[in-house]
């Protein structure tokens, strides 16, 4: 199935991209996808070993189950104010 | 009126106040996070904050509905300014207004609290000598037991 990832801030420059779409194996979790993330060429492994990460907007542990069609996006340490 | 807002225009604190107050409230309480020129001594020229805007318009909305439950009205406003922004330029601006001061102090101060902790929404810096950078900012935590299956 596909999900959607988003990159912002540093991440986004790390991995020079602000989105993009990818397979994971269906009932994968968020885990699993930033696995495949990370095991990408380019700026990938070296994302964070810990990421803070958002599901459909809201922010998701590890263990959260992703479906098709999921945006999945990777948050830095955030710093608004 | 609730309002909570991700904006790129300029934050004018007149209007937000005009948005707030009713005859029955006693305090009015206007906060303003102002770009200031330096940070860990090193002299700031401008920022830039950059936001997942659709997630941040919905968590700011979940802070402003959180604070105005400590408040007890509905007289809550907050805007984040999102873009390229300069030195005295607000950032943030949140207006309140209840029959007491407590509750507008309290209010006030969850929300800017909670944009420190949850808001998804990051700052680069540009200094004097013409560096960039991100500013470190806080991780953000999933709330306890929230979203796991």
């Amino acid at each position: 199935m596909h999900v959607r990832a988003r990159f912002f801030a540093s991440y986004r420059e790390l991995v020079g991209a602000s989105e993009l779409e990818f397979e994971v194996p269906p009932g994968a979790t968020v885990a699993e996808a930033l696995s495949r993330l990370r095991a990408r060429d380019g700026g990938f492994g070296r994302l964070p070993t810990s990421v803070a990460v958002a599901v459909n907007r809201e922010y998701a542990t590890p263990d959260r189950g992703l479906e098709e069609g999921d945006e999945l996006a990777l948050l830095p340490p955030v710093a608004g104010g | 009126m609730i309002r909570a807002e991700v904006v790129e225009d300029p934050i004018d604190p007149s209007v937000l106040l005009g948005l707030v107050g009713e005859d029955e409230d006693g305090a009015v309480l206007l906060f303003l996070g102002v770009v200031r020129d330096h940070n860990d001594g090193r002299p700031v020229r401008g920022l830039r904050y950059e936001a997942y805007v659709e997630m941040a318009t919905e968590v700011l909305r979940a802070i402003a509905d959180e604070a105005a439950g400590r408040l007890g009205t509905d007289r809550l406003v907050v805007l984040h300014r999102v873009g390229v922004l300069e030195i005295g330029d607000v950032s943030v601006g949140i207006a309140v207004s209840s029959p007491h001061r407590a509750e507008a102090f309290e209010a006030s101060r969850h929300v800017i609290e909670e944009i420190k902790k949850r808001l998804p929404v990051w700052k680069e810096e540009e200094y004097a000598d013409g560096n960039r950078d991100w500013v470190a900012g806080i991780s953000p935590a999933p709330p306890p037991g929230g979203e796991s299956p």
